[in-house]
């Protein structure tokens, strides 16, 4: 299958390693990853914080860059920007009239799959440990991020896949399914509430006695990252791919640089 | 303009885009598969729930459980269409209310039970309904009184709520009763008697 | 049948106690740093959540029942000029009254007139929130009317001259302590050795109360629903104050909003089973009482029904939020609410408070009515609000349409761009091509530097500084996937096909 790779903005960006992870995991399935190189953002920021006028441009761009025949799915490392693509990206199109490009997006999003969705779906995946040498010998908890959870309805394909991962040892966390307080533009104008919340989240992740907590979306792993850091807590985030894309051979580290292997792992 | 004719133009204005009344989805349940027994266990297991006592007798055995429940009371009220064998007619602790002659709210707070019949009743929720008719009485004598008797015919409990009221006529002063009254508003501990009869015996008749 | 005749006029904003009369970030503040508070709050609304929780997974058709409740509310408001005069019809025909009210001052009017009407001074009342809304008990206080509320948690607050903050449970804020407290403070002939049990202080209620109810001749209520067909009205509560307000008054006046509406007595089956789980988490609530008009020998005699605009009919127009008036007032997703949770519900302004406030309010008042601009922002968009509603309200999405509206509202208005206008204009042209994107983020080794030695940035400037008030921000990599991607993958296509298994650059390693 030729699978098209929507790294998503912050992961372009800032955890470049995600998307290498991701990359990794489906070759190692035996898949062609292809990066559309158009794009650049699902602009759920701009959706969500009002600014539709300048959401247009921003979907419009996504949609070019990946109504194409050249791929057979698309996989985001992300349930938030998957949601967005699949729920806002029409909605912006009709928002400004402009009908071809809702049919567009439409067409878009309904090929475009969240990371774990895509493996359990539609590439099968059952046990990571056996299919993709996944190994992780880390004690881990594991954050189900709001859109996920309740615009896509991942349930537990995200926690099931983990489980799988050999060496990990998976603890639950405490409130799992309440929000950490990201919220994008949110953690700024509330940024009180906000923190509030984050703070709720580091403490549930703190009394697990995990070394890392773990998620599907990048931003949230960011927020809750960055609040722990700034409580001085030794407990860190990485991203679910990441952790599936750990082998032996090439263990993700979890306290210096990471280094994951790109390449084919034996399957 | 009248404010009813300035509110209904500004309502159709609202709706100028014309929605659509969409078609209700009724797949929820309307009927129950429980017999009588499930029936009369289930509600019996919601009002002990509820903090409400109940007691399953045979039919002929109703006027008996009454007698036993106001053993302790002083005075009781029975509205006028209450089943004749029920209450001992000679019994000087009874007070009848009727259209002719209803009790005053003074008189009804100075009496310490009242027994009632009921029009319907629903397990799963553990709901019995008034409806005002002879053998309930008007509203008011079933709330003012601290001790409910009611009486529930197992032939007229039905497994869910809307078995229930669709055999109601809804035009009727209707009281649903699930439970003694209660609150939960402080620290949402429920506390059972606030305002409402705080004792609601209910006696299961089949 | 009137019929709309004329130009479609501009939509007409509600009035009283909807405004927000600071930001919500501001009055967030403030209510966050109040300890006990958020303890109560927290203990409140998770014992709520878990047996809201509970109750909903016994039904195997929990999900039939909101679509169904869903779909009929939908269709109330797609009928709402014919429901109400049928309505009207039946309910007038069985001897009640209906008075329509444009706003909440002509809606107090009407009130006061009826009370004054029947020569008494003294009203007692069961909770309603239309009354909050219009400010009911503050015009009667003016007028020299006293209002008594009989709710247990409205007579808290009440008595405590506090503001409600959950629009079930107003008195969720305070703990038994408080309570009991506030009860020896201002309650008449309180005993000096009260405890702070709750059974006590219930039973405290109920001799205080007693002789209101059963001397009252006239009560005033609201309604949770009202059924088209039959011209009925019904009240769902708990503790019984709501039978002795409907039962024994001569003279019962009820206000409501013209959404309350239901076409027909079957619907009430479907609400009868939504309501009680979602609100208090309860198979079925104590007591329900419902009336058409009079009835001859049983009840009030003289029965009135205020049916209130108040920005009603300006929610209706905006096509995306209508279904906020699908809003059966139950709570569960202020219960659910990860920020109301924290905030409690004063700091959203209005009598509606959490999910449902954040937007109900908005729609009601307009959106640049006071600080109401600032409410729907005051959610981190998690949906759980939605999964709790029981009728299927999306709130997340009509917080993110109000959003819009407001971003909307405010172009062109403003001299010069906010600082979120220009990053956000900024953004949208920089993330609509990969191109330049890409080329931003050759400037990631920048934001190197900004990091310090343990590579972490702790101080962002301007609007974005709320994020390090207690969050770091990894220092970025050294380059982004998409250059790594063309240098690597596609430069190596280009000369010949897939590369080798890569081990990851080093350049990317942060």
């Amino acid at each position: 299958m030729r699978i098209a790779l929507f790294a998503t903005c912050i992961v372009d960006a800032m955890y470049p390693r995600t998307a290498q992870a991701t990359v990794s995991i489906l070759e190692r399935l035996g898949h062609e990853v292809v990066f559309p190189a158009g794009q650049a953002c699902c602009g759920q920021m701009h959706v969500n914080s009002g600014y539709l006028k300048e959401a247009v441009p921003v979907v419009a761009n996504h949609v070019d860059a990946f109504d194409t025949e050249e791929y057979d799915v698309a996989v985001a490392p992300s349930g938030s920007c998957v949601a967005s693509v699949k729920h806002q990206h029409p909605m912006v199109a009709r928002s400004c009239g402009d009908t071809a490009l809702e049919t567009r997006a439409a067409a878009v999003g309904a090929r475009t799959y969240e990371l774990s969705e895509l493996l359990v779906d539609v590439l099968g995946v059952t046990d990571a440990g056996a299919q993709l040498g996944s190994y992780f010998p880390h004690r881990v908890t594991y954050h189900p991020s709001c859109h996920g959870m309740r615009l896509l309805r991942l349930g537990d394909r995200q926690s099931r896949l983990l489980r799988t991962v050999a060496g990990i040892d998976l603890v639950d966390l405490p409130e799992a399914d309440q929000c950490c307080g990201f919220g994008g533009t949110f953690s700024i104008k509330n940024a009180d509430v906000s923190s509030a919340m984050l703070e709720d989240k580091a403490a549930n992740i703190r009394t697990t006695g995990a070394e890392l907590c773990t998620g599907g979306d990048a931003s949230c792993l960011m927020h809750i990252g960055g609040g722990l850091s700034r409580q001085g807590s030794n407990v860190t985030t990485l991203h679910l791919a990441e952790i599936l894309a750990s082998t032996m051979g090439a263990p993700a580290s979890v306290t210096g640089d990471v280094h994951v292997s790109t390449g084919k792992a034996t399957r | 303009m009248s404010a009813r004719e300035d509110i209904l133009g500004r309502i159709r204005s609202a709706l100028r885009d014309a929605p659509v009344a969409p078609e209700i989805p009724r797949e929820y349940r309307a009927t129950s598969e429980l017999d009588q027994d499930a029936l009369v266990h289930l509600l019996s297991d919601r009002l002990v729930d509820y903090k409400a006592r109940v007691s399953v007798v045979a039919a002929a055995d109703v006027p008996a459980r009454i007698a036993e429940l106001l053993a302790d009371v002083g005075s009781y009220v029975a509205p006028e269409g209450l089943d004749a064998a029920w209450v001992t007619e000679s019994d000087a602790r009874r007070r009848v209310d009727s259209a002719a002659a209803p009790l005053s709210v003074a008189e009804l707070d100075g009496i310490g039970a009242v027994v009632t019949g009921s029009a319907a009743a629903v397990a799963e929720t553990g709901t019995i309904i008034l409806d005002g008719s002879p053998n309930q009485g008007r509203r008011a004598i079933s709330l003012v009184p601290d001790h409910h008797i009611c009486v529930v015919n197992a032939a007229d409990i039905a497994g869910i709520l809307p078995e229930s009221l669709r055999r109601i006529d809804g035009t009727r002063p209707l009281t649903l009763i699930s439970g003694p009254s209660a609150t939960s508003d402080i620290e949402l501990e429920r506390v059972e008697g606030v305002h409402g009869p705080r004792i609601l015996d209910v006696i299961i008749g089949r | 049948m009137s019929t709309f005749l004329g130009m479609p006029s501009l939509p007409v904003f509600g009035s009283g106690n909807l405004h927000a009369a600071e930001s919500f970030p501001k009055a967030a503040h403030r209510e966050l740093g109040n300890a006990q508070l958020r303890a109560n709050l927290g203990h409140a609304t998770h014992t709520i959540r878990d047996k809201r929780l509970q109750v909903v997974s016994e039904l195997p058709d929990w999900e039939q029942l909101r679509d169904a409740g869903s779909a009929i509310k939908e269709s109330v408001m797609a009928r709402l000029p014919e429901l109400l005069e049928q309505f009207e019809q039946n309910f007038t025909a069985r001897g009640g009254v209906i008075h329509w009210a444009r706003d909440a001052s002509e809606a107090n009017e009407i009130v006061a007139g009826l009370i004054r009407d029947t020569g008494e001074t003294e009203v007692v009342k069961v909770k309603s929130m239309a009354t909050q809304e219009i400010g009911l008990n503050e015009y009667l206080e003016e007028q020299g009317i006293a209002a008594f509320e009989t709710d247990l948690a409205e007579l808290i607050v009440q008595l405590d001259h506090d503001k409600p903050s959950h629009i079930l449970v107003p008195a969720i804020h305070k703990n038994r302590t408080e309570i009991r407290d506030i009860f020896l403070r201002e309650m008449p002939g309180a005993d000096p050795e009260l405890t702070d049990n709750p059974a006590v202080l219930a039973m405290a209620a109920r001799a205080h109360l007693r002789r209101k109810f059963l001397t009252a001749k006239v009560a005033v209520s609201g309604a949770n629903f009202a059924l088209a067909d039959s011209g009925t009205l019904a009240v769902v509560e708990s503790e019984g104050n709501g039978r002795m307000c409907l039962t024994l008054p001569e003279t019962l006046i009820t206000v409501m909003g013209v959404e309350k509406l239901l076409p027909s007595w079957q619907d009430l089956e479907v609400f009868m089973q939504l309501l009680p789980r979602s609100s208090t988490g309860e198979r079925m609530n104590p007591y329900t009482s419902l009336w058409t008009g009079v009835t001859e020998g049983d009840g009030p005699q003289n029965v009135h029904l205020v049916l209130l605009d108040n920005g009603r009919s300006a929610a209706l127009a905006d096509e995306m939020g209508r279904s906020a008036l699908h809003c059966i007032r139950c709570s569960a997703c202020m219960n659910v609410c990860p920020v109301y949770e924290r905030t409690g519900g004063h700091a959203y302004g209005s009598t509606y408070p959490g999910p449902i406030g954040a937007i109900l309010s908005p729609l009601l008042t307009g959106i640049e009515s006071e600080e109401n601009s600032s409410l729907p922002y005051a959610s981190s968009l998690c949906g759980a609000c939605y999964d709790a509603c029981p009728v299927k309200i999306n709130i997340p999405d009509i917080l993110v349409h109000l959003r819009s509206v407001d971003v909307d509202s405010q172009r062109g208005k403003k001299k010069l761009p906010s600082q979120m206008d220009v990053g956000m204009s900024a953004a949208s042209w920089a993330l609509s091509s990969g191109k330049r994107l890409g080329l931003l983020e050759r400037g990631l080794p920048l934001g190197r530097l900004a990091a310090g030695r343990d590579k972490k940035i702790k101080k962002l400037p301007g609007i974005a500084a709320g994020w390090t008030q207690s969050r770091d921000i990894p220092a970025p990599p050294a380059q982004s996937f998409r250059n790594w991607w063309a240098k690597e993958r596609q430069g190596a296509e280009q000369h010949g096909g897939k590369t080798q298994d890569t081990t990851q650059n080093e350049e990317t390693g942060a």
